[in-house]
């Protein structure tokens, strides 16, 4: 068996790289991907630390079952908003999407 | 659903016992109701807007009844494996929430009927929204809160986006959605670093399996950390509050009602659940935290409200010092700490729900008239709507008699119990900041002539001096929060008497 | 030990049977009317020249790829409740038939609303176009690529 801290690593990592993405990329469609990297190692988080517990009532496991459909969910919105976007102004750039500001 | 969840994390059926389902009721009739909306929708395109609003009410009202019922609830405290909470603490934030999803209602068919862009997808959106509101306060488990909190949010970026024609509203969408997403993915790590360092997602049993704990606690202290982040964009908080101007502003600005008012009350009842009883036994680590989270809120949400020439922006920033001040009564932690903190919970939503309906209704078809100088001279050309959004401004200025004024006091008064007298000081220094703004809006409304550029006046804010004009369905949404504010700040007796039993998180 | 896979093999074995009963099946009953244009190679209706490398598709795709990952992410509860079916017994089959029946409202929903339309019947086109302002005509591009466009053509910020 993989040990433990090995994996919470992978998953940080993983988290580490989602975190980056959402705050360097500017295609709207690559932070949504990033985004769903977080989800992913929060999924790795949860099914590790189940194995590591030996949890019988399997709560990591089932967590991660509900991170993943809601994922999708928040895949479908998002692509949803991001097409709805792009209809209206040609780009998904999120600098150039500016109306907005204080 | 959650059935399946709390027997699937919770062993084979037989375990449990009975399933009691009571307690979800008001969520299992909203999400019904909504369904119902949808399918009626989609089955009848030639849509009656009135029959739909009408219904969605219906949902509402009949939710509201059962939540009533329950707050002689007698079983378990918690039910469905621990999943669910029924406690009176679940049944006031109900109320709370339904009332302002019912107002949310009937601004939204004016609203709609105004923009002319009726379609039957908003109800059942609003609906589902309220229903995560709703069940994230009765969240036993952080799987619940989790579920809870992508329910609500999930079908709040669509309503921010729903006038997809204009912008500003699908770019608030992208710009909540994106930033919500990734506040969600914080959340998460940290629930999945709670459930590393217990054993368990329930928070009656993170807060058992770290009572006893000695040595290390790195995991639950992260945990708690990105739990608190988590909320921090929920409740937009400083320094996680930047989409809370974009999404305000650009949103329908009856779904700008709804949210500053719903999201805020949801968010935080189970943000005092989460940090109030599973991560109790850390209160010394987390409250610094908190301690400095509401004094930044405070801070920053006023002074930059000062600078908003648009009146959306203005009170969205004056949302986010709002969520300081309830901060603080989270930060006081005791049994008078959380009572304020509820209190402030059930005025805020009434004036801020009250604020953005006036604001709705002044500013014409299609979201014009919004900057501060289209407020000059308002009360001349019609005195009511001024003198209910005085009402309301100087409630959330926190001036007596209104219920502003006491929701401050009992926030401050419990902190300076806890011993966080600085806090307080902040607070009070915050609060006069932010009072000038509010008062200017006054100021412009009594004391300034309307500016009339060019004859363009009418057109351009889409709102005539006649009473008609505001329709009556909108004012009644904001005559009923204006009231309750006026009634609780005279008043306060009535609330804390039925707070005294609801502040009590049972486990 | 062999033996439990043999459930698998029956499996395997209905589901082959199954992919070439109606392939045969469509093979027997179809009409058939051979053109040189129903011969050539089918590519999603565009003329097959080279490979898609850089190729913009139509924004329909993502409508279409939505839908899908969200109705298939769904089945995924149908997993850990077949894992625990004998212990639920009745009652788990009970919520399970709630929840693909709440799933089968949304499928309703979406066909109800055109979502499964690859193009909408004319009709309801002039209607759309009747109800909106008509959308430009670089729809068809794929999100991902960046347009430089007139900066007059964006309204000033709003406050």
């Amino acid at each position: 068996m993989i040990r433990l801290p090995y994996l919470l690593f992978f998953s940080a990592v993983l988290f580490s790289a989602g975190v980056y993405g959402v705050l360097a990329r500017r295609n709207a469609v690559l932070v949504l991907m990033s985004i769903e990297l977080m989800l992913n190692a929060v999924n790795v988080n949860l099914v590790a630390f189940n194995a590591y517990l030996r949890d019988a009532a399997l709560t990591g496991q089932v967590f991660a079952l509900f991170v993943i459909t809601v994922a999708a969910a928040e895949v479908g919105i998002g692509l949803a908003i991001v097409i709805l976007i792009y209809r209206n102004r040609e780009t998904i750039n999120v600098d150039e999407v500016n109306l907005l500001k204080w | 659903m959650l059935s399946v969840l709390g027997q699937v994390s919770g062993g084979p059926a037989v375990a449990h016992g009975k399933l009691l389902f009571r307690p979800i009721g008001p969520e299992l009739i909203l999400v019904g109701v909504a369904l119902a909306v949808m399918l009626l929708d989609a089955g009848y395109p030639e849509r009656h807007h009135a029959t739909l609003a009408l219904l969605s009410l219906a949902g509402l009202a009949a939710a509201a009844a059962y939540s009533l019922s329950l707050w002689s609830w007698t079983g378990p405290t918690t039910v469905l494996g621990g999943m669910v909470a029924a406690d009176r603490f679940t049944v006031f934030f109900r109320l709370v929430i339904l009332g302002v999803a019912a107002l949310a209602v009937l601004l939204s068919y004016q609203y709609l009927e105004r923009a002319d862009e009726v379609r039957g997808e908003y109800y059942p959106l609003l609906l589902f929204a309220t229903a995560g509101m709703t069940l994230i306060t009765a969240a036993a488990d952080l799987i619940v809160v989790f579920l809870a909190l992508e329910v609500l949010s999930l079908s709040l970026y669509l309503l921010t986006g729903f006038s997809f024609r204009r912008l500003a509203s699908a770019e608030a969408s992208m710009k909540y959605f994106l930033l919500g997403a990734f506040s969600s993915a914080f959340f998460l790590y940290g629930i999945a670093l709670a459930y590393g360092a217990t054993g368990t997602t329930n928070l009656a049993g993170i807060a058992h399996g770290l009572t006893g704990q000695v040595g290390p606690l790195s995991l639950a202290l992260a945990a708690s950390g990105l739990l608190a982040v988590g909320f921090g964009f929920k409740v937009a908080a400083v320094p996680f509050h930047m989409w809370a101007p974009d999404a305000y502003q650009g949103a329908p600005t009856c779904v700008t009602a709804f949210m500053s008012a719903g999201t805020k009350v949801a968010a935080f009842a189970a943000f005092l659940r989460v940090f109030d009883v599973a991560f109790s036994p850390l209160i010394w680590d987390w409250k610094p935290f908190v301690w400095i989270l509401a004094a930044l809120t405070m801070v920053v949400g006023s002074v930059l409200a000062i600078a908003q020439s648009d009146v959306k922006r203005m009170l969205a920033y004056s949302s986010v010092a709002h969520a300081g001040f309830i901060l603080v009564g989270v930060t006081a932690a005791s049994h008078a700490g959380i009572q304020a903190a509820m209190f402030y919970l059930a005025v805020y939503p009434a004036m801020i729900l009250g604020a953005f309906g006036v604001v709705m209704v002044v500013s014409g078809r299609g979201e014009r008239g919004l900057t501060l100088s289209s407020y000059a001279g308002l009360a001349r050309r019609s005195p009511l709507v001024a003198a209910v959004l005085a009402l309301l401004l100087l409630s959330l200025a926190g001036i007596p008699p209104t219920a502003g004024f006491i929701a401050k006091v009992a926030v401050f008064t419990a902190a300076i119990q806890s011993g966080h007298w600085p806090l307080a000081l902040v607070g009070v220094l915050a609060s006069v900041v932010a009072a000038f703004f509010y008062l200017r809006v006054i100021v412009l409304m009594y004391m300034q002539e309307p500016v009339i550029a060019g004859g363009q006046r009418e057109a351009e804010t889409g709102f005539d001096a006649e009473p008609g004009a505001v329709g009556s369905l909108g004012f009644v949404a904001i005559a009923v929060p204006a009231l309750l504010t006026l009634i609780f700040g005279v008043f306060p007796g009535i609330l804390f008497g039925v707070l005294k039993s609801a502040s009590i998180i049972r486990f | 030990m062999t033996t439990g896979y043999v459930p698998i093999l029956i499996l395997a074995a209905m589901a082959g049977a199954f992919a070439v009963l109606s392939l045969a099946a469509s093979a027997l009953l179809r009409p058939k009317h051979p053109l040189p244009a129903k011969s050539a190679p089918y590519e999603c209706g565009i003329e097959p020249i080279r490979l898609p490398q850089s190729e913009r598709f139509p924004v329909k795709f993502y409508v279409v790829a939505m839908l899908f990952i969200i109705f298939d992410i769904e089945t995924i509860f149908l997993f850990p409740w077949a894992v625990a079916f004998r212990s639920l017994g009745l009652f788990g089959l009970v919520e399970m038939i709630v929840f693909i029946g709440l799933v089968f409202v949304a499928y309703v929903y979406v066909w109800q609303k055109g979502g499964l339309e690859w193009e909408k019947p004319e009709q309801a086109r002039r209607e759309l176009s009747a109800r909106f302002v008509p959308l430009p005509p670089s729809v068809e591009r794929s999100p991902g690529d960046r347009i430089t466009r007139e900066p007059a053509a964006v309204e000033s910020g709003a406050g």
